[in-house]
């Protein structure tokens, strides 16, 4: 159970654009790695190299020590794929995508009926899926990926149109897969959802692998500042520097902003003056170290 | 087998839910069996009025029999206003005035069409002569019987059924493969299918099956509906059919395949197939019979895998020609497939 993956010096081109630039990162069986980067930045390329989607420019590629590239049914049966376009047969009812996905694979119907449950569409088991909503196609897309109950699971953007539900939901059923020592790799914009649920992320621009590590350790490694705010009144200006360790401080019609790298210190003594109405207290998060590391330009 | 298995039940479920395609694979030929078979057959002529003005002793005293059969070609009413009635042989009302003087019969008519004239004449001029060789008493010397070659049933019906079934059967396996190749390379099914354990041999075995399916339905209703409303009559060799559409839907299923390996839409792919399907029908003798085309036409039309298809269909269903009849176009349709499923194999694509 659970697959291993070598990427070793991995390069992508399209003519003259390099996708993916010398990218090289290991994933354990069991692990849950999720590759974050900007729009563009070259994430569904690399995976679909890793799929064996695409053949790749330079560099290698290894599940289990096999090339992905070359179509083995044996490596095929191992890994589940949802690719960031979702795609269907036409004029199949929700439940009919699903068991014929699962027959490809030699899936019985009965276990692909099962999944319609786990993703929540019982209720449009019998309805087309052109009529299906782009959340619904989504999760659709997810249980077509997982019907075969693959060892390693490649989701590229799985939460992109789904609810705070069905979000959640995915989750839980993702934690369940790693538990059960499986591989995922996912993709997606969501830093709350990486840091919730990858045990290590890379973070790729134009190509490039920036960083990899777990998301504590990413966080810890930015050292940024705590971000203190009291509501507007609960302390006034030229009180701050009596308080003694705050790095800075700022005012605004939403309150006073406080940041320090000493939070506990700070706290003890705002709460010794009872200023801590409205009180909100945020560390760094991934999404500043995601900031941090790729700016905060527009990408193409 | 289970993935060939659910391959083939998504494609034949996506073509027995969609209602165009079923339109233009059923439908649409029977409207056209309609047309030709219904519309335009018994082209036996239109009887021809003709007006006698005073007495016109050759058709008076026409003996009853004799005047029965005329009747079949001709229906004479009399009238006494001879410019009047000349008046609407100009004006196409009717085909003829018909005076006798004495010994001369005179026959106006209009040559403004052709065939009617022709017919007139010849029909008065034997009247004439059968009047003279009765007056001499003498039995005739020549006799003349004619017999058409053709089995007397042979009607319109029997040539177009074949050349609508074969234009039929190549249209939708045609756009059944063009289609279903362009929508699943658009849609990113096909690069979706590239990573499942499945063979790309089951996927195009699922094509096969279902348009062999599509195109035996095809064959059934167009025959029965034939037979049961536009009185075609089969003859015992007619079964060959099966195996003529066999072989049939492969060539056009890869042009179809080489259709959709060069379209990048699905509007492009139905362009394509019609531009190739179309022409190829007229110049094949789906549409009219090309006994009469001119020799360049006929040797384009060798080059046509249709041709070949339609032939076989004409020779084994109506003229009742045995298996023996079949062997060159079923090879020469067989090399058909083979070529160009080589070509688009090369040509094949499967990312958008
Ligand atoms: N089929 C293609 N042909 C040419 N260029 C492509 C193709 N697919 C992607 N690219 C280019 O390669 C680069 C990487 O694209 P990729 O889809 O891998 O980005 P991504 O990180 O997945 O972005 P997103 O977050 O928007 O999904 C982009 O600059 C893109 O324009
Ligand atoms: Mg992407």
């Amino acid at each position: 159970m659970g697959v291993r993956i070598d990427v070793s010096h991995l390069t992508m081109t399209y003519g003259a654009l390099v996708a993916v630039d010398d990218v090289s990162f290991a994933v354990e069986p069991g692990e849950f790695f999720g590759l974050l980067g900007p729009n563009g930045a070259g994430k569904t390329t690399a995976l679909e190299a890793i799929e064996g989607l695409r053949r790749p420019a330079g560099g290698t590629v290894r599940l289990d020590g096999h090339d992905p590239w070359r179509r083995d049914p044996s490596l095929q049966r191992r890994i589940g794929v949802q690719l960031q376009a979702s795609s269907f047969f036409e004029r199949l009812t929700t439940r009919e995508q699903l068991r014929t996905f699962g027959a490809l694979y030699g899936v019985p119907p009965a276990r692909a009926d099962r999944l319609l449950g786990t993703v929540g569409l019982e209720d449009k088991a019998d309805e087309r899926t052109e009529k299906l909503s782009g959340g619904q196609r989504q999760r659709l897309s997810i249980a077509c990926a997982l019907v075969h109950d693959p060892e390693v699971v490649f989701l590229d953007e799985p939460t992109a149109a789904l609810d705070p539900q069905a979000r959640r939901n995915l989750w839980d059923l993702l934690r369940g897969l790693t538990a059960d020592g499986r591989t995922v790799v996912l993709t997606t914009h969501y830093m709350d959802e990486a840091e919730a649920l990858c045990d290590r992320v890379a973070i790729v621009d134009e190509g490039r692998l920036l960083t990899l590590d777990t998301p504590a350790g990413l966080v810890r490694g930015l050292d940024a500042p705590v971000r203190i705010t009291l509501a507007p009144g609960a302390l006034a200006m030229d009180q701050v520097p009596g308080i003694g360790g705050v790095a800075s401080a700022e005012e605004d019609d939403g309150g006073l902003v406080l940041t320090t790298r000493e939070p506990a210190a700070v706290l003890g003594r705002l709460a010794a003056r009872g200023a801590l109405t409205g009180l909100s207290v945020r560390g760094a998060t991934l999404e500043d170290v995601f900031l941090h590391l790729t700016g905060r330009e527009y990408r193409s | 087998m289970t993935a060939l298995r659910a391959l083939t039940a998504a494609m034949a479920k996506a073509f027995v839910r969609d209602r165009m395609t079923i339109f233009w694979s059923v439908v649409f030929p029977l409207m056209f069996l309609a047309l030709f078979g219904g519309l335009f057959s018994d082209r036996s002529s239109p009887r021809l009025d003709v007006v006698a003005v005073g007495s016109v002793a050759v058709l008076d005293q026409l003996p009853a029999d004799a005047r029965a059969q005329l009747d079949q070609s001709i229906s004479v009413t009399t009238s006494d206003d001879l410019g009047g009635s000349l008046a609407r042989v100009r004006s196409g009302a009717v085909a003829a005035v018909v005076t006798q003087d004495g010994g001369t019969v005179d026959v106006h008519y209009s040559r403004a069409d052709q065939v009617r004239a022709a017919q007139l004449l010849a029909t008065f001029s034997g009247l004439v002569d059968a009047t003279n060789l009765a007056a001499s008493g003498a039995p005739p010397a020549v006799s003349l019987h004619t017999a058409q070659v053709e089995d007397t049933s042979l009607r319109t019906i029997q040539f177009v059924t074949p050349g609508l079934l074969g234009w039929a059967v190549a249209m939708s396996a045609t756009f059944g493969s063009a289609v279903n190749l362009v929508a699943w390379r658009t849609n990113g099914l096909l690069r979706r299918m590239r990573l499942a354990p499945v063979s790309t041999s089951s996927v195009v075995l699922a094509r096969v099956g279902v348009s062999l399916a599509v195109a035996f339905g095809q064959v059934v209703i167009f025959l029965a509906v034939a037979v049961a409303f536009f009185g075609l009559k089969l003859t015992g060799w007619w079964p060959m059919v099966f195996p003529l559409t066999l072989v049939g839907t492969l060539a056009f299923l890869s042009i179809g395949l080489l259709a959709g390996s060069v379209a990048k839409t699905e509007e492009a792919a139905v362009g394509l197939a019609n531009v190739i399907v179309l022409p190829m029908a007229f110049l094949s003798g789906s549409f009219f019979s090309l006994a009469g085309a001119p020799g360049w036409l006929q040797a384009v039309s060798r080059v046509l895998p249709l041709r070949y298809l339609n032939e076989a269909m004409l020779d084994t269903m109506v003229r009742g020609k045995g298996p023996s009849s079949v062997l060159v176009p079923v090879l020469v349709l067989l090399a058909f497939t083979a070529v160009l499923t080589a070509a688009s194999a090369r040509l094949f694509r499967w990312e958008p």
